[in-house]
C-alpha cells in the first residue's frame, strides 16, 4: 500500500509557554522549539505499522519553509521511506484551503492509496484533512482511532462523543484524519536521526506541482488571522499565596469547607 | 444577504444543547436575519425534532430518510450540497460530527470553512470577523474571512448562551426528495460503546484529575497517594489515557466522561475546552499548574502556581496528618 502522512512543524507546546510578541501581530518565535504536529506523529506510526504488515510505502510530506525539513527527516527516522518538501515563496500566507490544494496538487503526482493528516494542527482549525478528501472526490473520515486493513478496504473506528467508537467500512482511496491515542509513536533516537541525516529529501513547488501559485498564497486566502491576543478575562481564580506551608493550610480549609475530603 | 442555516444535533429525538446555541451565534453575527433550522434524521425522531425547532426557528429544512438514521456526515454532505443555496452561511457545533462535515462541505458549496469559532465581532461588509484560538486555548486570534461567497462555520458547544427566546415561530419544510443521490463509500457499521472501567468517575464526588504535568509514568502513584489521603477518585486528561498510563474510562472530556463531582481538583491540566467540555454541575474546581497563564486558572475557583511533582507529596503528607 502506498501512504501519503501530511506533517506540519508547529511550536512544541510541551516546551514552550506561548507569548504574543510585542507588535501583536504573531506568537514570540524567538527561542521557540519546533517538533512534528503531535497528532501527525501518530499518523506516521500508524502508516509505518500498517506497511510492515501489508508491504508498500510511506511517503511524508509538508508545505513550509527550509526549516520545515527536520520534520520530515524525524519521521524518517522513525521509518517512513520517502520525504517530499512543498516548499514556494508563492505559498507564503496560505490558508488551510490552499494548504489543502498544495497537499492535493503532490497527491495527485503519485499515486497513493491512503492518504492520512493529524486530526489537527496545535496552530490550526481542524480541516485540511477533509479539504483534501472534497479536492480530491474520496472518501474522508475525521478523528480515526483505529484501522485495519481488510482486503482492498479500511475498516476503521472513529472516536465519537463519551469515548464511543463508530466503526465503519471504508473504500480507498481515502483520507483519514488521525487522533492521539490510535498507537504508541516509536521512540527516535540521535541515532535514528543520523542515519538519515544526508538522504536527499526532494523540494516541489508550484510549477512543479502544476498549481497556479496565484490560488493558494496568501491573496488566495480568504481566511486570514489578524492578530494575536490574550483576551481580558474574568477575576479567574482566587491563587494561593504564601510559603507552600501557608498555601497548604489555605488549601486543606477549602478542602475541609468544599467537602473535598472523606 | 445571505441566507442563514443551523446544523441541529440530536440523538434518536433527544435535541443536542447546541442547538440554541447556534441560534445565539447566529444572531450575534446576523443580527436581524432570519436562521433556518435543518434537521436530518430517520422515521418519527425527525418530526419530533422539527416540531420543536419550530418554536425557536424562523423555519425548519426537515430531511427525512433512512441514510440518516445514524449521523454519517459523509452522506449528510452530499445532501446538503443539494439542497444549500451555494453563497448560504451555516452554522454546526464544533464535535465530532461537524469536525468530520465540515470542511469537505466548504470545499463543495466552494464557501469558506471557520472553525471552533468561539465569538464574533460581526460583519463589515463582506467580511466576517470572528475570534479563534490557537495552542489549545494558550492564544486567541482575531480571524476575518470574506463570505461573498458564504461560509460554513463551527461554532465551539458551550460558549454562546443559548437562545431560549422562543421568538421562531417557523413552519416545517419538507426537503427530503431534494437530497439527490445520499450513496457514499464510507459504510456505517456499528458504535461501539466505550468499556467501563474500575471505577465509575461520573460518581465520584472528590477527582483528583491528573494531566500531562504529571510529566512520567511513575508519578501517577504520587497522585493516588492524595487522593487516597482525601478520599478522592483518581481521573486524568486525555494525554494520560493516550500514553496508556491510565485506563480509557478515567478520562474527563468531550470523548471521555462526563463528571459531575462537588470538587475537582486539576492537577498539571491545562484546561483545553474538550477537557472542561466533560466537567459538569459546576463543581469546586482548584487548579495547580507550574504556569500562571494556564486557561485553567480562569477557569478554576482556587489555583496554586506550583510544581506538582513537589507540591503534591507535601499536600499528601498534610492530609494524613490530620
Ligand atoms: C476531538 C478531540 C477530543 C478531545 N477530547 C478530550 C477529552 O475528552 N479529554 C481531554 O482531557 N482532552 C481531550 N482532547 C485533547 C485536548 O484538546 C487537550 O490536548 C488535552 O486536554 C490536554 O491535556 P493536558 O491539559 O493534560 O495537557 P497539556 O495541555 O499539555 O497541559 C499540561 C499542563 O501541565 C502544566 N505542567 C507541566 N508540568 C507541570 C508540573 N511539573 N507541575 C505543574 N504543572 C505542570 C503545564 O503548564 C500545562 O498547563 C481532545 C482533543 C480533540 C481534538
Ligand atoms: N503545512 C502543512 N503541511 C503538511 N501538512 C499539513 C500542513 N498543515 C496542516 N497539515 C495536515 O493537516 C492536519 C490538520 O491541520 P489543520 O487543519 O491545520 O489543523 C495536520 O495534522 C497535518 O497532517
Amino acid at each position: 500500500m502506498e501512504i501519503l502522512v501530511c506533517v506540519k512543524r508547529v511550536p512544541d507546546t510541551a516546551e514552550n509557554e506561548i507569548e504574543i510578541n510585542s507588535e501583536g501581530n504573531d506568537i514570540e518565535r524567538d527561542d521557540l522549539v519546533y517538533s512534528v504536529n503531535e497528532w501527525d506523529n501518530y499518523a506516521v506510526e500508524e502508516a509505518i505499522q500498517i506497511v510492515d504488515k501489508v508491504g508498500g510505502s510511506v511517503t511524508v510530506a509538508t508545505v513550509g519553509d527550509e526549516e520545515s525539513e527536520e520534520v520530515l527527516r524525524r519521521e524518517m527516522a522513525m521509518g517512513a521511506q520517502n520525504g517530499l518538501l512543498l516548499t514556494d515563496d508563492a505559498f507564503e500566507g496560505a490558508d488551510g484551503k490552499g494548504i489543502a490544494s498544495i497537499l492535493t496538487a503532490a497527491v495527485k503526482k503519485g499515486n497513493y492509496d491512503l492518504i492520512l493528516t493529524g486530526a489537527q494542527a496545535d496552530d490550526g482549525a481542524a480541516e485540511v484533512g477533509g479539504m483534501m478528501a472534497a479536492m480530491l472526490d474520496v472518501p474522508y473520515a475525521s478523528l480515526v482511532n483505529t484501522i485495519e486493513v481488510q482486503d482492498g478496504k479500511l475498516k476503521i473506528g472513529r472516536e465519537v462523543e463519551g469515548g464511543n467508537q463508530d466503526m465503519y467500512e471504508v473504500e480507498m482511496p481515502c483520507v483519514l484524519s488521525i487522533q492521539t491515542g490510535i498507537n504508541e509513536p516509536r521512540y527516535v533516537g540521535i541515532r535514528g536521526i543520523r542515519k538519515v541525516a544526508s538522504v536527499e529529501i526532494p523540494e516541489q513547488g508550484a510549477s512543479d506541482l502544476g498549481i497556479d501559485a496565484s490560488n493558494v498564497g496568501g491573496d488566495a486566502a480568504k481566511v486570514k488571522r489578524i492578530d494575536y491576543f490574550v483576551p481580558e478575562m474574568g477575576e479567574g481564580a482566587e491563587m494561593l499565596e504564601g510559603s507552600t506551608e501557608e498555601i497548604i493550610e489555605k488549601l486543606v480549609e477549602y478542602l475541609k469547607a468544599k467537602g473535598g475530603l472523606k | 444577504m445571505a441566507d442563514i442555516f443551523a446544523y441541529i444535533e440530536h440523538n434518536q429525538g433527544v435535541v443536542d444543547d447546541t442547538a440554541l446555541e447556534l441560534l445565539a451565534a447566529a444572531k450575534k453575527i446576523f443580527p436581524d436575519a432570519p436562521v433556518t433550522a435543518i434537521v436530518m434524521g430517520s422515521g418519527g425522531d425527525v418530526d419530533k425534532v422539527a416540531n420543536e425547532m419550530t418554536a425557536s426557528y424562523n423555519a425548519v429544512w426537515k430531511v427525512d430518510n433512512a441514510a440518516f438514521s445514524f449521523p454519517d456526515a459523509e452522506a449528510a454532505r452530499k445532501a446538503l450540497v443539494n439542497i444549500l443555496p451555494g453563497d448560504c452561511v451555516l452554522l454546526l457545533p464544533h464535535a465530532h460530527f461537524g469536525m468530520d462535515l465540515s470542511p469537505g462541505l466548504s470545499i463543495k458549496l466552494d464557501s469558506v470553512f471557520l472553525s471552533d469559532v468561539v465569538d464574533s465581532e460581526g460583519l463589515d461588509g463582506n467580511t466576517l470577523k470572528v475570534i479563534r484560538q490557537e495552542f489549545s486555548g494558550q492564544v486567541s486570534t482575531h480571524v476575518h474571512a470574506d463570505i461573498s461567497n458564504g461560509a460554513v462555520i463551527n461554532v465551539r458547544p458551550g460558549v454562546f448562551q443559548p437562545d431560549e427566546s422562543k421568538a421562531g415561530g417557523g413552519d416545517v419544510v419538507d426537503k427530503s426528495g431534494d437530497i439527490g443521490d445520499v450513496s457514499v463509500k464510507r459504510k456505517y457499521l456499528e458504535t461501539v460503546q466505550a468499556e467501563a472501567g474500575e471505577v465509575d468517575i461520573t460518581k465520584s464526588e472528590v477527582l483528583v484529575s491528573v494531566g500531562r504535568g504529571v510529566e512520567e509514568e511513575d508519578n501517577i502513584e504520587m497522585m493516588f497517594d492524595l487522593a487516597e489521603a482525601m478520599g478522592a477518585d483518581v481521573s486524568c486528561s486525555r494525554p494520560i489515557v493516550d500514553a496508556k498510563w491510565l485506563e480509557k474510562a478515567r478520562q474527563v472530556g468531550t470523548s471521555g466522561q462526563t463528571v459531575k463531582p462537588k470538587v475537582y481538583m486539576a492537577l498539571g491540566i491545562s484546561g483545553s475546552f474538550q477537557h472542561m467540555g466533560g466537567v459538569k454541575g459546576n463543581p469546586f474546581i482548584i487548579a495547580i499548574n507550574k504556569n500562571p497563564k494556564a486557561p485553567i486558572f480562569q477557569m478554576a475557583d482556587v489555583g496554586v502556581e506550583a510544581n506538582i511533582l513537589e507540591f503534591v507529596p507535601e499536600l499528601t503528607e498534610k492530609i494524613k496528618e490530620l
